[in-house]
């Protein structure tokens, strides 16, 4: 789904990443480790074009997307992403945070998809708003803070937070979502709860690319893994293998440090 | 100073209510009041631009559509060097250029702009405008209209500083979730950078609006009627100076009071905003 073609990352003469290529299926749930600094950060970040590659192709949807000239933001809509320090909205309720896209955005396109016949949705703003919000109501349902909805960021606790930046980003219904250091940030009984939902969205088949530093989480969750060592991929494979039988003295020595 | 006080202040009086000085008193302040609101208004567009200018990206990109129509439309040109100079390729390709680096250009000016207005004194730029800019652009206004533009781009440069901090002082996070899930760079400011910007900004203007007012003072040197020249015609006319200022500063500070009571009310209502639940 995601074809990352020799991609390069320099900030001003550092290079971070020195040629990545690997292909995302659908439905894979790929855990990205590596020591800090290593570039898997950036490396996530490039994938939807958080950062622009210095030189290198990502392949999403037939476009390559990290051509200035293609339209990144029809793009992210179909890649959510989550992040280490949630970055809800913080002007914004909980139901807000999570239907402000989904509605602004879809607005905009209704004037066009009304004129295509076999279009069924809603057709006016009103009523877009309405399936906006009910299905954002739904999502809060679904990530267990439905009484939260009218509250706002601020009074939340962090575990609550990122599951609100969870169903944010599948409120766009996207192909993918990029988790960056998902619970990094949380305090240590919230980590659960966050992992617990991405088990769950994971089993759901959601195709998912995660950098963590959850080992047991990416032994049982992820499909395959990625070692990430001085901006290149230095291992990948499958978890048993990965953990089970690690080759490159760089996956060795980082594991024996972690685990 | 204060001796014969009862004296100066019959005098005052008879200057200030029986020779009809109140007048020229009120319209002073009056004029104090306008050249301070609409200083802030004018500043507060300037400001918005130059703000704006300041925080948006620098690099040398233009929106991808207005790109892919510059590259289909360059496409269509000849490759030889020497037709491309005749049929205007080059011209056309300067501008693509210009246009690329404009937000870097219009930050230079903007750049320039703040420094001129905030390294010359107000009253200077009152001097040079009223009487030398303005009359050798051949542009003919009163000496009161000429203060509220002085001081309109005078406080622009101060607004700008202010703004781009408020904007600044948003976590970039919220910048970064909102363009991951597909907003663009300019709806992604106005719904939800600048929102939390504007809690930060007002207080600081409510500042610059108290500042402004007190500025203001020096209009008179344009020949504008403000406070201070209202009552210093009083004293003029009477030979006597003592009251007429102490009643000036009285009237100045109950002015700053009065606002920064407005503002406290105002802050203790966005605070409010900022807890609930």
């Amino acid at each position: 789904m995601i074809d990352v073609i020799n991609l390069h990352k320099s900030f001003g003469k550092n290079e971070v990443l020195k040629g990545i290529s690997t292909t995302i299926e659908e439905g894979e749930k790929v855990v990205i480790i590596g020591a800090s600094g290593s570039g898997k950060s950036t490396f996530l970040r490039c994938l939807n074009c958080m950062e622009d590659p210095t030189s290198g192709s990502i392949m999403f949807e037939g476009e390559d997307i990290a051509n200035i000239h293609v339209d990144i933001n029809r793009h992210r809509e179909k890649i959510g992403m989550v992040f280490q320090q949630f970055n809800l909205f913080n002007n914004k309720n909980v139901l807000d945070n999570v239907m402000l896209a989904p509605y602004s955005l879809g607005k905009k396109k209704l004037r066009a998809l009304k004129k295509d016949p076999s279009y069924n949705g809603p057709k006016t703003a009103k009523e877009l708003k309405a399936a906006c919000r009910e299905n954002a109501l739904k999502l809060l349902k679904r990530v267990g803070l439905e009484e939260k909805a009218e509250a706002y960021p601020s009074t939340l606790s962090g575990g609550q937070k990122q599951r609100v930046a969870i169903a944010r980003a599948l409120a766009m219904n996207p192909k993918v979502i990029l988790f960056d250091e998902p619970t990094s940030a949380l305090d240590p009984e919230m980590v659960g709860e966050v992992l617990e939902l991405m088990k769950e969205l994971a089993n759901e088949g959601m195709t998912m690319v995660i950098v963590t530093h959850e080992m047991g989480f990416a032994r049982e969750v992820g499909t395959r893994v990625l070692f990430i060592d001085d901006g290149k991929i230095a291992e990948e494979g499958t978890p048993e293998e990965f953990f089970g039988n690690p080759k490159c003295p760089a996956l060795k020595d980082f594991l024996s440090k972690v685990l | 100073m204060l001796n014969n006080f009862s004296v100066k202040w019959d005098k005052f009086i008879v200057n200030l209510i029986d020779k009809g000085g109140y007048k020229q008193v009120l319209d002073g302040l009056g004029n104090t009041i306008e050249v301070a609101i609409l200083g802030l208004i004018i500043g507060m567009i300037i400001g918005t631009v130059i703000a704006v200018v300041s925080v948006m990206p620098k690099y040398p990109v233009l929106p991808y559509k207005m790109q892919n129509l510059f590259d289909k439309f360059l496409d269509k040109f000849p490759k030889k060097p020497l037709l491309r100079v005749v049929t205007l390729y080059y011209v056309f390709y300067a501008i693509m250029w210009v246009l690329q680096r404009l937000p870097l250009i219009l930050d230079k000016i903007c750049t320039l702009y703040v420094a001129l207005f905030r390294g010359t004194p107000v009253m200077v730029q009152l001097l040079l405008g009223y009487f030398v800019l303005f009359p050798s652009m051949g542009i003919k206004m009163t000496a009161l209209n000429a203060s509220i533009i002085i001081f309109g781009l005078n406080s622009g440069a101060y607004v700008s500083e202010i703004m781009r901090g408020g904007i600044n002082s948003v976590d970039g996070g919220q910048l970064e979730a909102a363009r991951a899930v597909g907003f663009s760079y300019s709806a992604s400011m106005l719904k939800i950078v600048v929102p939390q910007a504007v809690k930060n900004i007002l207080p600081t203007l409510g500042n610059e609006f108290i500042a402004l007012i007190k500025e203001t003072s020096i209009i008179g040197y344009a020949g504008a009627l403000d406070l201070v020249f209202a009552f210093k015609q009083i004293g003029t006319s009477s030979y006597e100076y003592t009251v007429p200022y102490i009643v000036l500063s009285v009237i100045y500070i109950v002015l700053v009071v009065f606002i920064t009571i407005l503002l406290k009310i105002m802050e203790r209502w966005l605070a409010k905003s900022d807890r609930r639940h």
